[in-house]
């Protein structure tokens, strides 16, 4: 049981992705046309990429390279791979065949760790070329009513990393984490720059549904034309749904290729598995195997830039905290700020509290040493938590001296002793509200509390500390009630 | 002429090119009409190629060791704003916007480019009758075909249209029509040319490869057209092998093994003045200080076979981009789907049909094993008997060509017939040696016989030596 919430109660979903990325290359796959999004159409080609008689692939090394540093971020095994022919028709695929990987893909079995630690399954990643794009003019865009289609094959040719997910995954939020950590991978080391907006990446989705406690995998079907994370989420809800309401009403789900339609909501059947294509993949000839040496993909490790899951562990150990209470600073790239801070001395939790709260739009001018400083002084007791947001945001903006910034505000610790005066003088110009507060319910309690700590903070134009402000009322209601 | 006299003569201005390139135009003016070598002659750019070549002479320069020399090239070669047609209705129309490698490399070394010749079909066929622009004709006998598939280059030399030209040899199309047209015709190592502009018919088989009317001119045809081209991931590295410097060396010492299976009378179909000749071919080579004994290479049977798998299946996939989209014919259709198959049903020629469905079917699901997947082990069984035969020989002996030219139409009802022409050459594309024919005497109609020298990969040196020691003591040719 993995706890995932159960999409239609009493069901379980499973799901699998396969997402294909373009690697962020300079040159396309097998020629030096340029991999460039956007441009007039047909403007970044040349004979290979228009797949014209007589012309040859011959393979992009840096795309090799990109996709090594992919299968070692996903801990995949790297091995000797062979390019093969996947045989089509299709109008926007310039030789009617994809050259890709079959039997023996560039990297085999690997896993990504979720940022709650749970391991997710990777089968294979493999390279292969995009193929260009179709528009469909007239009848609404669809292929069917339009008068005619326009190819634009620029993006043909453009080097792609498929990465084929096992079906770990339990329910649309499982889907769109595993996705958002691919994503920040793929980014992280380079490798793309995981627009799925601008179909730099891409997710087709195999889901299938079982009742809960079951360990036979129901029949899948694959969604495809996925284009952002929230159609993903959508997607699976609705096609585990449709696949209960199958399986309940007696029916067997059949396996079959469907088409995420964004405007209506639903998935509608492409195809069936009889109607799947015969690819009549074979080895392409016109490619050698390729063979990375070990000192070749030791040295593409060695250059690797820390991970996303590295980031969490680290923070996590230095922090000594949960992985998944460093996600979200990981995934705003705070994570060596928060490292540098606590590790020059600094009060972990209040870190991570700042980080995630109050630096959500940046952290400008603000360096280790200065936060070091002003959660010492906060810690220390020199400043508020409020007091310290102010400082913290002047730090933000123009750097400097937690201190001078304090300073410059009039903030000042007060004495406890000063503070505690302040607290018994309210107590005795309130007695029914303290009465409330030492006899009431919790409910009570808090509102009484917040009732003398709010007119502590007027009388100290908010300069009081409201933590020690509670612990002197607790304190007082103790000694009342001993 | 050879085309090595030529060059010279150009190079040291006792002629111009341009009186070269004129008079063989002249030649191709009288000759062409009843033999049909050329799809295109280039008549005009041809002349003007000749011009600037003799400017570049007077101003002192060389152009290169093929200086005004007369070329011509299959027609399934591209060439850059000339259409280039693969003799198929399916490329109407397209002119590539570049040059093949090879064409770039004979222009540097200053020959000049006078037409493109007749195939059949996309490569695909031995006799050059499966050509949608018509038959070409054999120059020595024009009832009788030039081979193929590349018969339009053989017959293009023969009848002295041009010294020199290129073909290309899948599984046998350069070997077998120069033995029917009694010219020199050699496929290199797989690797050792690029394919780069070649128009793929098997691309593990594929290999462009010269005719000429002697050993020289093709050892020198060769090392301008080979050596490393990063454009072709298949090619091998490093320089063009040095033949022309070794072509006198003789073959004493050597041991040369004739082929039982492609030879002898356990295969049915090679003709007795065939074995004859092939007899006296080893005879010549003894004479020299060979020795030459007959040998087993057994998978070598299995070939033709394999190869009725192998080269289809890549064709139907390299053939599949004929679709209408972005080149050559279209035939409209209310969809994309209707308007492929409409294109390839009026653009192809039976032939071409035929051996795409062959592949097609051979890559299917629940049979690629059994066909193409077999097939590749009878590839590795030929590698693994031919690198035992040549444990022991440095070189191979065989017939080219099973008969003489036969005459046209005579097989083109039988495709079995038809294929069954290259079984002698097919083993050496399955296992990417080289190999060449060499004219060595005639058969009982008068017709040429031609003699298949084997090579273990990269051995066109050892090769070359024993071609000549063969053209030396080869009888009188057929005379047209």
């Amino acid at each position: 049981m993995t706890g995932a919430p159960e999409i239609v109660p009493g069901w379980e979903t499973v799901i699998g992705l396969e997402v294909h990325a373009e690697l962020a290359t300079v040159t396309k796959m097998f020629s030096g046309a340029p991999n460039r999004f956007g441009g007039d159409p047909n403007t970044n080609i040349d004979p290979v990429s228009l797949g014209l008689p007589g012309s040859l692939p011959v393979l992009n090394g840096h795309a090799v390279e990109l996709a090594i540093r992919v299968g070692l971020a996903l801990n995949c095994r790297i091995q000797r791979s062979v390019f093969a022919r996947k045989n089509y028709f299709y109008p926007d695929m310039p030789k009617d065949f994809q050259i890709s990987q079959y039997d023996l893909p560039i990297n085999g079995e690997g896993w990504l760790e979720l940022a709650d630690g749970r391991r997710i399954g990777i089968e294979r990643a493999h390279l292969e070329e995009d193929t260009g794009k179709s528009t469909h003019v007239g009848g609404g865009g669809r292929i069917h009513e339009a008068g005619h289609s326009l190819v634009d094959y620029n993006r043909a040719g453009v080097p792609l990393i498929e990465i084929v997910g096992r079906p770990d995954l339990r329910g649309s939020e499982d889907a769109r984490a595993y996705v958002s950590e691919l994503r920040s991978i793929l980014i992280a080391i380079g490798a793309s720059d995981g627009k799925m907006e601008e179909g730099s990446m891409r997710v087709d989705c195999n889901v299938s549904v079982r009742p809960v406690g079951q360990a036979e995998l129901g029949t899948r079907c694959e969604v495809k034309n996925i284009n952002s994370l929230r159609s993903l989420g959508r997607a699976i809800e609705y096609e585990a749904r449709r696949q209960v309401d199958i399986v309940t009403s007696g029916e067997r789900v059949e396996q079959q290729t469907r088409h995420w339609n964004e405007d209506e909501g639903r998935t509608h059947k492409l195809r069936s598995k009889e109607e799947a294509f015969d690819y009549r993949y074979f080895p392409e000839p016109d490619l050698m195997p390729v063979e990375p040496s070990e000192e070749w993909i030791a040295e593409i490790r060695s250059a690797l830039p820390l991970l996303p899951r590295e980031r969490r562990h680290r923070l996590a150990a230095v922090a000594g905290v949960d992985t998944g209470a460093t996600a979200l600073t990981v995934e705003r790239g705070l994570d060596d700020l928060a490292v540098a801070t606590i590790g020059a001395g600094a009060d972990a939790g209040r870190v991570l509290v700042h980080l995630e709260n109050n630096l959500a739009d940046g952290v400008g001018l603000l360096t280790a040493g200065s936060f070091a400083a002003l959660v010492a002084m906060e810690t220390g007791g020199d400043l508020t938590a409020t007091q310290a947001k102010t400082v913290l945001a002047d730090l933000v903006a123009t750097g400097g001296d937690p201190i001078a910034h304090a300073a410059s505000h009039g903030f000042e610790a007060m004495d406890t002793s000063e503070l505690e005066a302040l607290v018994n003088r309210l107590i005795a110009e309130h007695p029914d509200d303290w009465a409330g507060f030492v006899g009431g319910d919790d409910r009570e309690r808090r509102k009484k509390s917040g009732f003398f700590v709010g007119h502590v903070m007027r009388a100290t134009q908010g300069q009081a500390d409201g933590r020690i402000v509670n612990e002197l009322l607790a304190l007082r209601a103790a000694k009342q009630g001993g | 002429m050879s085309g090595r006299a030529l060059a010279a003569a150009v190079r040291s201005g006792d002629r111009s090119a341009r009186s070269v390139v004129d008079e063989h135009l002249a030649a191709i003016r009288s000759g062409e009409p009843e033999i049909h070598a050329f799809n295109l002659v280039l008549a005009d750019e041809a002349r003007a190629a000749a011009d600037e070549v003799d400017r570049r002479v007077a101003a002192g320069e060389d152009p290169g060791v093929l200086t005004g020399v007369p070329v011509a090239i299959k027609d399934n070669m591209c060439t850059r704003g000339v259409p280039t047609t693969c003799s198929s209705r399916i490329l109407e129309g397209w002119r590539p916007p570049y040059d093949a490698t090879v064409v770039e490399r004979l222009a540097a070394a200053g020959a000049v480019l006078v037409g493109k010749t007749n195939l059949d079909e996309f490569a695909m066929g031995s006799s050059t009758e499966n050509s949608a622009f018509g038959a070409t004709r054999n120059p020595l006998d024009t009832t009788k075909v030039p081979g193929g598939s590349s018969g339009g280059s053989a017959a293009a030399v023969a009848a002295g249209f041009v010294p020199l030209s290129l073909g290309s040899d899948t599984g046998g199309s350069i070997r077998q029509p120069a033995a029917l047209c009694g010219v020199v015709g050699v496929k290199p190592t797989y690797g050792a040319v690029s394919r780069y502009g070649l128009v793929a018919f098997a691309s593990s088989l594929d290999q462009i490869g010269p005719f000429a009317r002697t050993v020289s001119d093709a050892a020198l045809f060769l090392e301008v057209i080979g050596g490393h081209d990063p454009l072709d991931s298949t090619s091998i590295p490093g320089a063009a092998a040095d033949l022309t410097s070794v072509l006198d060396r003789g073959v004493e010492g050597m041991r040369i093994g004739i082929i039982e299976e492609l030879s002898g009378d356990g295969l049915e179909g090679i003709a007795g003045d065939v074995r004859a000749r092939l007899g006296e071919a080893a005879a010549a080579l003894e004479a020299a200080g060979a020795t030459v004994e007959t040998t087993s290479v057994p998978s070598t049977v299995y070939g033709l076979s394999a190869y009725y798998v192998i080269a289809p299946a890549e064709a139907s996939s390299n053939l599949a981009r004929y679709d209408g989209v972005r080149f050559g014919l279209r035939v409209d259709a209310p969809n994309s789907g209707d308007m492929h198959t409409a294109t390839r049903t009026a653009g192809f020629g039976d032939e071409v049909k035929r051996r795409i469905m062959l592949g097609t079917y051979a890559l299917s699901a629940g049979y690629y094993d059994a066909y193409y997947g077999k097939s590749q082990k009878v590839r590795t069984l030929i590698v693994n008997d031919f690198a035992m035969a040549y444990g022991t020989y440095d070189l191979l002996l065989s017939p080219t060509a099973p008969t003489t030219a036969f005459p046209i139409g005579e097989k083109t009802a039988d495709p079995m017939t038809m294929y069954l022409n290259d079984v002698c050459t097919i083993p050496s594309n399955l296992a990417g040696h080289p190999s060449m024919s060499v004219p060595f005497g005639v058969g009982d109609d008068g017709m040429p016989v031609g003699v298949q020298v084997l090579a273990p990969a990269m051995g066109e040196p050892v090769m070359f030596r024993a071609a000549a020691v063969l053209e030396a003591a080869a009888p009188p040719g057929a005379s047209s």
